[in-house]
């Protein structure tokens, strides 16, 4: 074994495949990975099957970095055998780490998806009601498909994870300390998020001043001005509570920190700790000044929440007695 | 760290909590709880046995730890945090869980949901205190000197006795002279002694004193700093008279061509002029200009003043002053508001012209009134031959004001009794219940009886001026439910004057919080406790005297601006006043410089360094708040003993369902 190189897997679960395109963006790098390890699950590039993994030995995989939220069977199916497989499991990515975008339908249930999708979007034309299903019977046998879950859930709160690597997707240069910190064996204790504990503000060069917010501008709204803290110039920015590692890249170029790097070291939600940072600075005496200038904010759950709802304190949307209790911009696309 | 060992006290409280919780089960059951090594009930924790049984156990059981399940925080942290010192271990590392405020109070009908809710909360406590840490209070020097706000009778006595032991004192006052309500009054009850005679001496003797700065016509406009530290930016508004120059001589208000109704010395009865001193014995002597009146201030001529004062001290350019104090202690005599008695139309106020307010009354019978102390109508000149004077007007009346003004009885009976003395009118007293509770007010209620004045008991429904009978014709007509008689009643009168109720000034809350002090329902500031602490309040260095707290008479005013003043030596003679290390810090470390606290602090207690681009506390400003803390977007402020682990554990100890032991929510 001392001999062998150590093996990797990667996979890709409810995710963009950013993250797939993050380890290409290693360039020449991918080089010294590939004489590093011995790849042996990556079907997003090479043709693998799920049976090649089930027939491998328990924890034969040395690290196995696995993107993607789990929204349905197969993602969880998955999880657990490569959690079984692997010595080292890194959640790999904002979605395996804290839910992201496909979290983001934990502001709706699993039948207000299916409905949108297979009824009410004005792109759908589905004139038989064709609705998928679990299993169906064909004359050529059985047909299966992964049952699609209602909660969308990080990777953690299905199986035990070692390490997170945070990013939407991962900058090459958390990708590479995370590899070489494999590599090198000097791995942070189990359970740790492999980057910085400081905010992207750290890493923003722009001035920042005491804030006061009168109200909020979207990006074509406004030129900002491109030495002073987004923020204070009204457009939204999660840096203030987001984990930097980045290198503030979003903030250089004009554009508001998104919080693909999640909360900051020990915050348990990231999505309270961006609104309790920005609330607090709201330049409003009274609640209608407060509505005002949050109603120039659209969809502020959903910035809030963009990274990090399944992983959150919410988790999701409550459900009471089957009332749906409207949340931000879920309202609008509310069922009648 | 050796694991710890938690001591938990389930207090009876005699009946306040027995009564109600099961305390000898929850004391069993907290015995199973994670670290806890003894569980006991006592009847009574805070007695000495109670304490001595907890600095027992520190040492026998060597706790580490300490809960005591008993009454609010406020009434007995301290007693339990002194007990744990005596023992050796540090204070704060003891919890309190408010069984009493908190399960048995307010479920008194519900001893197994009260039994479960204490559970509960002993078992927050539990599982937070393990969290805590040792904290060590920190001392800071306090200053002598002492901000007093208001300079009626409260804050008049306050500021003599601070200046008699020797220390210095700013009294602020809003109008042109100290003296406040009691320098309108006549004569004060039950001795009936003249107001201004034994108030003057005191004003003259704040004027002159060495150790006392006066600023009259002054408002406080900032507060900073903490107990025995605060930072106090005072306006002087321009008088347009230079103090150093004016005799007080009157030859300006004199010659003064611009009448003005007084609508606050003489409630309306009187004029002054446009410069004028408020009052004969004003403190101090010098007049102010009203610029609001002046013909010169409105037109650019007139000067009247200017030519005729002999010293030259009119100065029209005169700015507003502005004067940075530094004080180590505050008290607030801020006083009241008379009740608005237009807000009870049936009563007439404002629209008939012979019905009175308490204080017009006060200003027709003072010798220096506008009547010169003649008792008359509204005409000036017609002397009346019946008087009602009406009690509770505004106060005790859930419509208006629910609490009871306390001085209207007794003024009313003063009322009556000037009445009867200078007009030999007959005088009817409608009232709700007589209270005269003090020394002497029994008597003084008997003697205006025997004097002749008649007691009808019933809240009065309307005063009106239309007649039913002949008699009634070109009276005011006073109608009540005579609840001693049962029947319905209507008294023809010349005069009726109602005895309005006291109210929080108009700008109380925004007092209030100027100073951190906080308003109770009724908007009066709110003590530190109702019984046992009536002039501190929850800021510490910050003492409230008079009617401000709450209506009351002139020898209770008197007793808390001495009170207060007590208080503030005693603060004065430690020389050091200890802060609770309940504060926040910033981890320099792991601060990015987002500067989103920077301007939250209510105390101005965050500084941004500029070359290290991080936050700081500074330590001394810091109260404890916890704003910061929770605005902290990247969650690197820190509140003493209130970190994020001792609340997450205090959550999740009081998320378990008491019932199966396991916790509420289950995880997704």
């Amino acid at each position: 074994m001392s001999n062998q190189k150590p093996k990797l897997a990667l996979y890709w679960a409810s995710s963009c495949g950013g993250c797939e395109i993050a380890v290409l963006g290693l360039h020449e790098k991918i080089l010294d990975v590939a004489a590093a390890f011995e790849i042996v699950f990556w079907p997003c590039v090479m043709d693998f099957k799920y049976a090649d993994v089930e027939a491998m030995e328990d924890g034969e995989i040395d690290v196995c970095f696995f993107n993607g939220a789990i929204r349905n069977d197969e993602n969880a199916h998955l999880a657990h055998l490569l959690r079984q497989k692997s010595k080292v499991l890194v959640a790999f990515g904002s979605c395996a780490y804290g839910g992201s975008m496909p979290g983001l339908a934990n502001f709706y249930t699993r039948d207000d998806v299916l409905r949108w999708v297979y009824f009410d979007s004005p792109s759908t034309d589905n004139p038989d009601g064709v609705v998928p299903q679990k299993r169906v019977d064909v004359p050529e046998g059985e047909l299966r498909l992964p049952g699609f879950w209602d909660t969308v859930r990080t990777l953690a709160q299905v199986v035990p994870v070692d390490y997170f690597l945070p990013g939407c997707p991962p900058e090459v240069s958390s990708i590479e300390a995370a590899v070489n910190a494999i590599v090198s064996g000097e791995l942070p204790p189990p359970g740790s998020v492999i980057g910085v504990d400081v905010t992207v503000c750290d890493e923003c060069p722009r001035e920042k001043h005491e804030k006061k917010i009168k109200r909020f501008y979207r990006p074509q709204e406004i030129i900002p001005d491109p030495n002073i803290c987004l923020l204070e110039q009204g457009l939204f920015c999660a840096g203030i509570a987001t984990r930097a590692g980045c290198g503030a890249k979003c903030p250089q170029v004009g554009f508001g920190c998104r919080g693909c790097y999640g909360p900051n070291e020990g915050v348990l939600d990231h999505g309270a700790r961006i609104l309790s940072g920005i609330a607090s600075v709201l330049d409003a005496d009274t609640e209608e000044e407060v509505e005002a200038i949050l109603d120039t904010l659209p969809d502020p759950a959903g910035y809030f929440y963009r990274f990090h709802l399944p992983g959150s304190l919410l988790r999701r949307r409550g459900r009471t007695n089957g009332k749906r209790q409207p949340v931000g911009e879920a309202a609008v696309h509310e069922p009648a | 760290m050796s694991e710890p060992r938690v001591g938990v006290y389930v207090c009876h409280c005699g009946h306040n909590i027995a009564g109600t919780v099961d305390v000898q089960h929850v004391a069993e059951w907290a015995m199973g709880l994670p670290n806890v090594v003894i569980a006991r009930d006592n009847k009574f924790m805070c007695a000495s046995t109670g304490q001595e049984q907890v600095e027992e156990d520190i040492k026998q059981f060597e706790l580490t730890h300490v809960v005591v399940a008993s009454c609010s925080p406020h009434m007995h942290e301290k007693t339990f945090r002194n007990a744990c010192a005596r023992a050796g271990l540090n204070p704060y590392l003891f919890e309190m869980a408010n069984i009493r405020e908190h399960a048995s109070w307010v479920h008194p009908n519900d001893r197994e949901g009260a039994t479960n809710k204490a559970k509960a909360l002993v078992s927050a406590a539990v599982h937070r205190v393990v969290h805590q840490q040792p904290l060590e209070p920190m001392k800071v020097d306090i200053r002598p000197e002492t901000l007093v706000v208001g300079g009626g009778i409260a804050g008049i006595q306050a500021a003599l006795e601070i200046a008699d032991a020797g220390y210095h004192v700013y009294l602020v006052e809003r109008e042109p002279s100290i003296g406040g309500h009691m320098a309108m009054f006549d004569k004060t009850f039950p001795t009936l002694d003249c107001a201004a005679c034994i108030l003057t001496p005191k004003m003259f003797d704040v004027g002159g004193h060495p150790n006392i700065t006066l600023l009259t016509y002054s408002e406080v406009e900032k507060v900073d700093g903490y107990v025995g530290n605060f930072q106090v930016r005072v306006r002087k508004k321009a008088r347009m008279v230079d103090e150093s120059l004016c005799t007080g001589c009157g030859t300006c208000w004199e010659k003064c061509p611009i009448k003005v109704v007084d609508t606050v010395w003489e409630a309306g009865l009187g004029y002054r002029k446009a410069i004028y001193r408020p009052f004969p014995q004003a403190v101090p002597k010098y007049p102010v200009i009203d610029i609001e009146n002046c013909t010169y201030f409105k037109t650019g001529k007139c000067r009247m003043c200017e030519k005729v004062c002999p010293t030259n001290a009119i100065n029209y350019e005169m700015q507003d002053e502005i004067i940075d104090l530094e004080v180590g202690n505050i008290i607030l005599a801020t006083g009241y508001k008379l009740f608005d008695a237009r807000r009870i139309p049936q009563y007439g106020y404002g629209r008939l012209e012979n019905v009175f307010t308490s204080l017009e009354f006060e200003r027709l019978t003072n010798a220096s009134g506008p009547t010169e102390g003649k008792i008359v109508l509204r005409d000036g000149e017609t002397t009346p031959q019946t008087v009602a004077i009406v009690h509770c007007v505004g106060s005790r009346d859930r419509n208006y004001n629910t609490h009871c003004s306390a001085i209207c009885c007794m003024s009313s009976l003063k009322f009556a009794h000037l009445v009867m003395e200078k007009t030999g009118a007959k005088v009817y007293n409608f009232y709700i219940d007589m209270r005269p509770l003090h020394k002497g007010y029994e008597e003084f209620y008997h003697r205006i009886m025997e004097e002749g004045a008649t007691f009808i008991r019933g809240k009065v429904s309307e005063i009106t001026d239309v007649p039913r009978t002949p008699e009634e014709e070109d009276k005011l007509i006073v109608v009540c439910e005579d609840t001693l008689l049962g029947r319905q009643r209507r008294v023809p009168v010349d005069m009726v004057i109602l005895a309005a109720g006291l109210e929080p000034q108009a700008d109380a809350q925004e007092v209030a919080h100027m100073f951190g002090v906080g308003c109770g329902e009724t908007g009066f500031f709110i003590e530190r406790h109702p019984k046992l602490d009536p002039v501190a309040t929850m800021t510490e260095g910050v003492f409230i005297a008079g009617a401000c707290q709450g209506a009351k008479d002139i020898p209770d005013s008197v007793a808390q601006g001495a009170a207060a003043a007590a208080r503030v030596l005693g603060t004065i003679n430690q020389r050091q006043v200890t802060l609770e290390p309940i504060r926040a810090s910033i981890d320099e470390e792991r601060c990015s410089g987002c500067r989103i606290c920077n301007n939250l602090c209510p105390y101005n207690a965050i500084d941004f360094i500029e070359e290290k681009g991080v936050s700081r506390v500074n330590p001394a400003l810091c109260k404890g708040c916890g704003t910061c803390v929770a605005a902290c977007p990247s969650q690197v402020i820190t509140g003493a003993h209130f970190t994020f682990e001792q609340i997450m554990a205090e959550i999740d100890g009081i998320m378990i369902d008491v019932l199966s032991d396991r916790p509420v929510v289950e995880a997704v």
